[in-house]
This record gives structure tokens, C-alpha cells and sequence, in this order.
């Protein structure tokens, strides 16, 4: 016999593992990956596996020469974040803005604040916002689904159901004159429609939500509240006046409300700890999305909106705890 | 209805490897060291000298103060020294060494096994008897139990709380207590019933013990104001906080006692030496404990004299597995790992699970990644997350401000942080470091 361990209680660990729960948010990726494979082809996988490796070589470098740490890329955290960007890209953004793009979300939105863990705003949604505002042209130029199987950079491009709403409702049109541009709900549920590459397929990202429900890696607290709240507050709008506002299915639907409110909103990290925060925090998100989209300048608000709530998570977590077990009484 | 506490709780695999396994008597050893500290509490005065010969049940320390217990002898023979001897503790502190001849008991000892249901002591002569019979706590707490019968001024016991949950993971000696000795256990929470001046009596079973909420809920018919209440399996269900929430739905005020919500609570080990002593007038000498581990070639339940030593039951249990990495006191949620096989079974020890190398050392600890996992795990509603990086900086006053006397250092938190992070540990660290500071305050 060897030495004894001698180590204080508990010597027993759950199974649970950092990089599992990543791999899990991988797995319920994959849904929306296959669809958005499905209506935009080749340019998906490129964006895709471009920003990965980007992400996973950024943080490698940046760990092994920089902060001259063990490297952690194992815990497959950047590999999340790196498919999450893409997802929130259109299909024929060329390589090297895929490239710069991981680069700002590694560098900037993740390993500046030192890694894994540390970073207040989701590092995917940095590096989208940085593109987004500094290549607007190219982040707003949309392949049309279905037409683009092995076009890249040259696929046909077309509006997006948001953008062709934003522009209609711009101009004073009334929903009946907008609402025929536009795709069927259902053709927009499965993903029939333009978009970035993994937002597009509502269904295949409630799949997805399925799977992190089930396995225990997120609670459904914040997606409920995010799609709650644009639910009652488009419905509202809807009702006053139906001619002038679009329906609250349509909001839920199109854009990357779904694919925020599922996988940006509940990173780990950038959220709120407590339920109670949680609704708060979903709460916000879902206003500020609405806000953005029917009185802001661009026609997508979700990205935003989450990254303002992330600025409040730190707030949050100071101000609302968790229910405490016993009332407390004079002691000591 | 099965029952069960909230918030948090996590389900650990349960390993009950010696569920159903008949209680065996180990042979008395051919040595004990019975140490003087088995409870919490202030040390007992020692009564015997080196040289002295001494009968199974004679009275060898004697406590002193209020919160403090007697030390009787389990076995008969020639005390062979009084020095400091390796304990669960980890240290070394003061035992009491005897060489065992024959087995000779003291004449008081009524060692038939007929069961004796009549109670003829009245409730103050209850409190001194179990008093005199050294009787503490068993789940492994082992406060001394006469304490807990002397109510604080204005304060009124409703109910008497029956820990027979055993949530610990491979533990089964309570559970093959209720299948073999239930007339005693319930003639036991009868006489606590009396003690207490209480009309009710709740006992609490988890569900992977179908068998013993069947056989208890039976016998108990026959007990007036004993109820038995399944619970559904969730550790940690057997802290006293979390049982009484359970049971009876009322919440123990933070930094309070059970007494604060009307409820005294007992395991049912310490209702058996309860009965013994009361019924039998044989103070509290040995107890069952379960010796486990997923390698051990022969894992069961031992009714074992206090002072033998834990080499002794792995002997008669196969002997140590090749493999061995950890020797725990208790089961691996709230055991103590020990440094030593020769560290003696003391009142408080319900098993010695063994564990393979395999399993005993802890995994890199990662960043924390804010999963909120520790929160919702946490029977006490408290945030480990943020306690462990407080405990790390040593903000203890911020940590008493977060609660951190709260914690029932159940292990949840560690157990299920996917970046094992050492959680407990530094909320640990933080609550000695709060006790210094309100004792500092007090002065």
C-alpha cells in the first residue's frame, strides 16, 4: 500500500466537467448548424470551422505566449465561442474578416479580462459588434437560402425578413403592403429565409434548448423570460394598432432573437446567478431587443441588448441573492 | 407522500454495498484505546489509573461542565497506559489504553436481549441516566444528548425529529438498525417522547429503504405518536436543518436550534443506546458500523466495541484492498479521511469506507465559470462562488455578512462544481476564522 490520501470532505465529485457542459452547448449547436448547412451549403462549414480554429489558435497563443499559463483550450470554451460567432455572420463574409473577428473576440472579449470565467461581456457577441460596426456593408449583405449551395463569396444575396421590415415600416408602409415580402412563418420556423448562418431555423434551436433543458446544462429562466417579454410587449404594440405593427410570432422568429435568447443570453459567465436575477436580466434583454428593433436605427437589436444586460449581471449578482435558508436572528 | 427538503440538494451515487447485510459482532479486539474525547464538548476527567483493572460498562472518565460526556469501558482488562494516541482528528490526544481479559461485565448490565417496553423512570430521571451513560449524538455529530433534552428557559419541544434518512452514500448502519432492532429504536423515541414532554414523533426514512419505512411504519403502530415519513432520496436529507424542513415544514432560524422551531432531533443509533441505557442500564460501550468500499472483499455491518481499532474491522472484513487511496471515517460526503489504521472506533463512527486510489484524489481545479450550480445546490441558500473567493482573500467579515456560519458543510457545492474547485474548503477556512472574530468581539 502507498501513502493515504488525507483530504477534508467530500471525496466523492460529480461526473460534471467544464468541458462536457461546452461540448454539451456543441451538441445542441449542431441542429441549427445542419439547417443552416442545408439553405446556405459550403459557406456555412467555411465560417464555421474558420472561426473555431481561429478562436481555439488565438486563445492558445495568447495563454502559452502572453499570460505564459497551462493552456486550457481542452475545456472547449473557445471552440463555443467561436461557433457561436460565426452562427451570428452572414454565410459569404470573406475569411479574413472571420479571422479579425475571433481575433477581437478572443483577445478583447475574453482573454484581456484573464480567460475563462472573468470576461463580462459574451466574447462571440464582442467580436460580432466589432464587425458589425466597423464592416457594416459586409454584415449586412445576406445569401439567400437555398440558392447558394457551393457559392461563397459570390452567392446571390437578398434582405432579410427584419431588414425588409425596418425599411417598410420606415417608410410609413402598413403591414399589409410589408408582410408579403416576406417569408411564410413556417418557411421562417424551420429556417427558409435570409439571415446569419445559425440564426435562421427557429425549430432546430429549440431543439437545441431541448437538449440543455434536459441535461441539466442551462435552466430555462432567462430564454422563458427574453421570449416572454418581446411576446407581450410586440403583442402589445400589435394590438393597439395591427396595421402598423407586425405580430409578436414574427418577432420571435426572425432575426437572432431565438439564437440569443438560447445560447448568447445564458453563457454561463455573463448571466445573473439567482433566478430571480435571471428574470430580470431576460427581462431587459427582451425590452431592450424590442426597443431596439421597432424605434433604433438598425433593424436587429438581440446582440445589443444582451451586451447591456451583461454590463448589469455583475449589479445583479450583488443585489439579488438567493432565497437563504432560515430567517435570520440576533446571534453570536 | 414521500417527503423531502428544499432548496438545493444533489444525489451522489449511493454505493450501498452492505444495504441488507445482518449486523455481525466483531470479536473484541485484543486491545482498545478508548479516547476521551468522542463528543463535542469539553474533556471528561479521567478516572482510572495506568495499572487499574476495569469491567465492560465501568465508568473510566467522567464528564465535566455542561457540555461534556462520560467514557465508560467496552471491554474488561488492565489498563495498559493513559497517553495521547492518534484519533479521527487527525492529532493525537489523550486515550485511554487497555489490554482486554475475558469479558467481564459490570453486574447492573442486563445483557438478555428481552425487549422492555415499560418505562418506569420519570423525565428528570431520564435526562441524568442518559447523562450517566455517556450518550451523544450517533449520525456522527455525537453532541451529548442530555444537553439536548434540558430545554432552554421558555422554550417548549412539539416534536421529537427521528433521523433515520442516512443520505450519507454507502452508509447502512442506521438502516440495518431499523430492520433489526425497531422495538428498540421506538421504545427508545418513546422514552425521549417522555424526556421531551412531547405528544409526536416523526421518523424520517429515505426511499432507497423501502424495506425499513415498511417494517418501521408496522412496528410503529403499536408506539402511540410515532409516525414514520418516507422521504425522497436527496443528500444531504439527514442534516438537522434540512430533516426538520422536510418533516414538519418549518425553517431553523439562521444561527438558531431546532428547539427554536419546537423540534429536537435524534438518530436512530442514539435511540437504540438510549433504550440500552434506560431499559438494560448499559451505557453507551459499542456500535454498529458499516466497513464499505467498492474493493473490500467482504463489506458489512459490525456491532463493534468503542476503542477498537479500524485495522481490526478491515482484517475481518478481507483485509485492506491493494489499491487503496483513502480511508474514510463516516461515508465520502462529510467522512473524515484518516492518516492512520490504528485510529480507534469512537461513538460518533457509523462506517470506515475504503476508497481505490482511482477515486481519492481530487481533479485540477479550473476558473469558475459562474454555472450557479454551487447555488442551486446549496441546502442553505448561500453562494459558495462567492464565499471560496472571499475565504482566498481573507474578507471573513464579508463572508459572515454572505452567511457563511450558515453552511452546514454538507459538501454539496464541491461535489457537484464541474471546475472542482475546493469550495467547501475555504468556506471552512472562513467559518473558524468568523468564530476567532466573534469571540474577539465578545471580550
Amino acid at each position: 500500500m502507498d501513502l493515504l490520501t488525507i483530504s477534508p470532505s467530500p471525496h466523492d465529485h460529480s461526473s460534471e466537467t467544464v468541458s462536457k457542459l461546452m461540448y454539451g452547448v456543441i451538441l445542441a449547436l449542431l441542429p441549427a448548424f445542419l439547417v443552416s448547412v442545408y439553405f446556405f451549403g459550403i459557406g456555412t462549414i467555411i465560417i464555421t470551422l474558420t472561426a473555431i480554429v481561429s478562436c481555439v489558435v488565438f486563445e492558445w497563443l495568447i495563454q502559452r505566449f502572453l499570460m505564459k499559463e497551462k493552456s486550457a483550450i481542452s475545456d472547449g470554451s473557445a471552440m463555443v465561442t467561436g461557433i457561436l460567432l460565426a452562427f451570428c455572420l452572414p454565410t459569404n463574409l470573406p475569411i479574413w474578416l472571420v479571422i479579425l473577428g475571433s481575433f477581437i473576440a478572443i483577445s478583447v472579449g475574453k482573454m484581456s479580462f484573464g480567460g475563462l470565467g472573468n470576461n463580462p461581456f459574451n466574447p462571440a457577441l464582442v467580436g460580432r459588434v466589432f464587425l458589425f460596426i466597423s464592416f457594416p456593408v459586409q454584415l449586412t449583405s445576406w445569401p439567400k437560402p437555398g440558392e447558394n449551395h457551393f457559392a461563397y463569396l459570390d452567392a446571390s444575396t437578398g434582405a432579410t425578413p427584419l431588414s425588409i421590415m425596418k425599411e417598410g415600416m420606415k417608410n410609413g408602409e402598413r403591414m399589409s403592403e410589408i408582410l408579403p415580402d416576406i417569408p411564410f412563418y413556417l418557411d421562417m420556423f424551420i429556417g427558409r429565409m435570409g439571415g446569419s448562418a445559425g440564426e435562421i431555423a427557429a425549430a432546430a434551436l429549440l431543439i437545441g434548448l431541448v437538449y440543455l433543458l434536459l441535461r441539466r446544462i442551462i435552466t430555462w429562466h432567462i430564454p422563458l423570460s427574453i421570449l416572454l417579454t418581446v411576446t407581450v410587449f410586440t403583442g402589445i404594440m400589435w394590438l393597439i394598432n395591427p396595421a402598423l405593427n407586425p405580430n409578436p410570432l414574427f418577432h420571435l422568429l426572425s432575426g437572432g432573437l431565438m439564437l440569443g435568447a438560447i445560447f448568447m443570453a445564458t453563457d454561463y459567465v455573463t448571466s445573473p446567478m439567482v433566478a430571480k436575477g435571471m428574470w430580470i436580466y431576460g427581462i431587459g434583454i427582451g425590452i431592450l431587443t424590442v426597443v431596439i428593433r421597432v424605434f433604433g436605427a438598425y433593424p436587429e437589436g438581440v446582440q445589443f441588448a444582451i451586451l447591456i444586460m451583461n454590463a448589469f449581471t455583475p449589479l445583479i449578482n450583488k443585489y439579488i441573492k438567493p432565497g437563504r435558508f432560515g430567517k435570520e436572528v440576533a446571534n453570536g | 407522500m414521500f417527503k423531502t427538503f428544499r432548496p438545493g440538494g444533489i444525489h451522489p451515487s449511493e454505493n450501498k454495498l452492505t444495504a441488507g447485510s445482518k449486523i455481525r459482532e466483531l470479536p473484541v479486539p485484543s486491545q482498545v484505546s478508548i479516547p476521551l474525547n468522542q463528543h463535542i464538548g469539553a474533556s471528561p476527567k479521567i478516572l482510572i489509573e495506568k495499572g487499574d483493572m476495569v469491567k465492560v460498562g465501568q465508568l473510566i472518565a467522567q464528564g465535566e461542565g455542561f457540555i461534556s460526556a462520560n467514557v465508560h469501558s467496552s471491554v474488561s482488562g488492565k489498563v495498559l497506559k493513559v497517553d495521547a494516541v492518534l484519533d479521527i482528528s487527525g492529532y493525537k490526544r489523550t486515550a485511554i489504553t487497555i489490554r482486554v481479559e475475558g469479558d467481564e461485565w459490570t453486574e447492573e448490565i442486563d445483557r438478555s436481549t428481552d425487549l422492555v417496553r415499560e418505562i418506569r423512570l420519570e423525565r428528570h430521571e431520564i435526562v441524568k441516566k442518559i447523562n450517566e451513560s455517556g450518550i451523544v449524538g450517533m449520525g456522527g455529530a455525537t453532541f451529548p444528548s442530555h444537553v439536548k433534552l434540558m430545554l432552554p428557559r421558555g422554550k417548549k419541544a412539539e416534536y421529537l425529529i427521528v433521523n433515520g434518512a442516512e443520505c450519507e452514500p454507502y452508509l447502512t448502519s442506521d438502516h440495518i438498525l431499523m430492520m433489526e432492532k425497531a422495538e428498540q429504536i421506538l421504545t427508545g423515541a418513546t422514552i425521549m417522547m417522555k424526556a421531551l414532554d412531547v405528544e409526536k414523533a416523526i421518523i424520517g426514512i429515505e426511499d432507497n429503504k423501502l424495506d425499513a419505512i415498511a417494517h418501521m411504519t408496522a412496528q410503529a403502530e403499536h408506539y402511540p405518536g410515532i409516525e414514520v415519513q418516507g422521504l425522497k432520496v436527496k443528500y444531504p436529507q439527514g442534516g438537522e436543518k434540512q430533516l426538520i424542513q422536510a418533516l414538519i415544514n418549518r425553517e431553523v432560524p439562521s444561527g438558531g436550534l431546532p428547539i427554536d422551531v419546537g423540534a429536537v432531533v435524534f438518530n436512530v443509533g442514539t435511540l437504540l443506546s438510549t433504550y440500552q441505557a434506560i431499559q438494560k442500564n448499559k451505557p453507551l460501550l459499542e456500535r454498529v458500523v458499516t466497513v464499505t468500499g467498492k474493493n473490500l472483499a467482504n463489506p458489512g455491518n459490525y456491532m463493534v466495541r468503542i476503542g477498537t481499532p479500524v485495522s481490526a474491522l478491515i482484517e475481518v472484513c478481507g483485509g485492506l484492498p491493494e489499491n487503496t487511496g483513502k480511508i474514510i471515517s463516516g461515508g465520502p460526503m462529510m467522512g473524515k479521511a484518516l492518516n492512520s489504521l490504528d485510529v480507534p472506533i469512537i461513538k460518533g463512527t457509523s462506517g470506515i469506507t475504503i476508497m481505490p486510489d482511482t477515486e481519492s484524489s481530487r481533479k485540477h481545479v479550473q476558473n469558475c465559470i459562474r454555472c450557479s450550480k454551487c447555488i442551486t445546490v446549496c441546502p442553505m441558500g448561500l453562494e459558495p462562488y462567492l464565499l471560496m473567493p472571499l475565504g482566498e482573500r481573507e474578507l471573513f467579515e464579508r463572508m459572515e455578512e454572505e452567511r457563511a456560519m450558515d453552511c452546514i458543510e454538507c459538501g454539496s457545492c464541491s461535489y457537484i462544481c464541474p471546475s472542482n474547485r475546493p469550495l467547501l474548503d475555504y468556506i471552512r477556512l472562513g467559518k473558524v476564522a468568523i468564530n476567532k472574530i466573534r469571540r474577539e468581539r465578545k471580550k
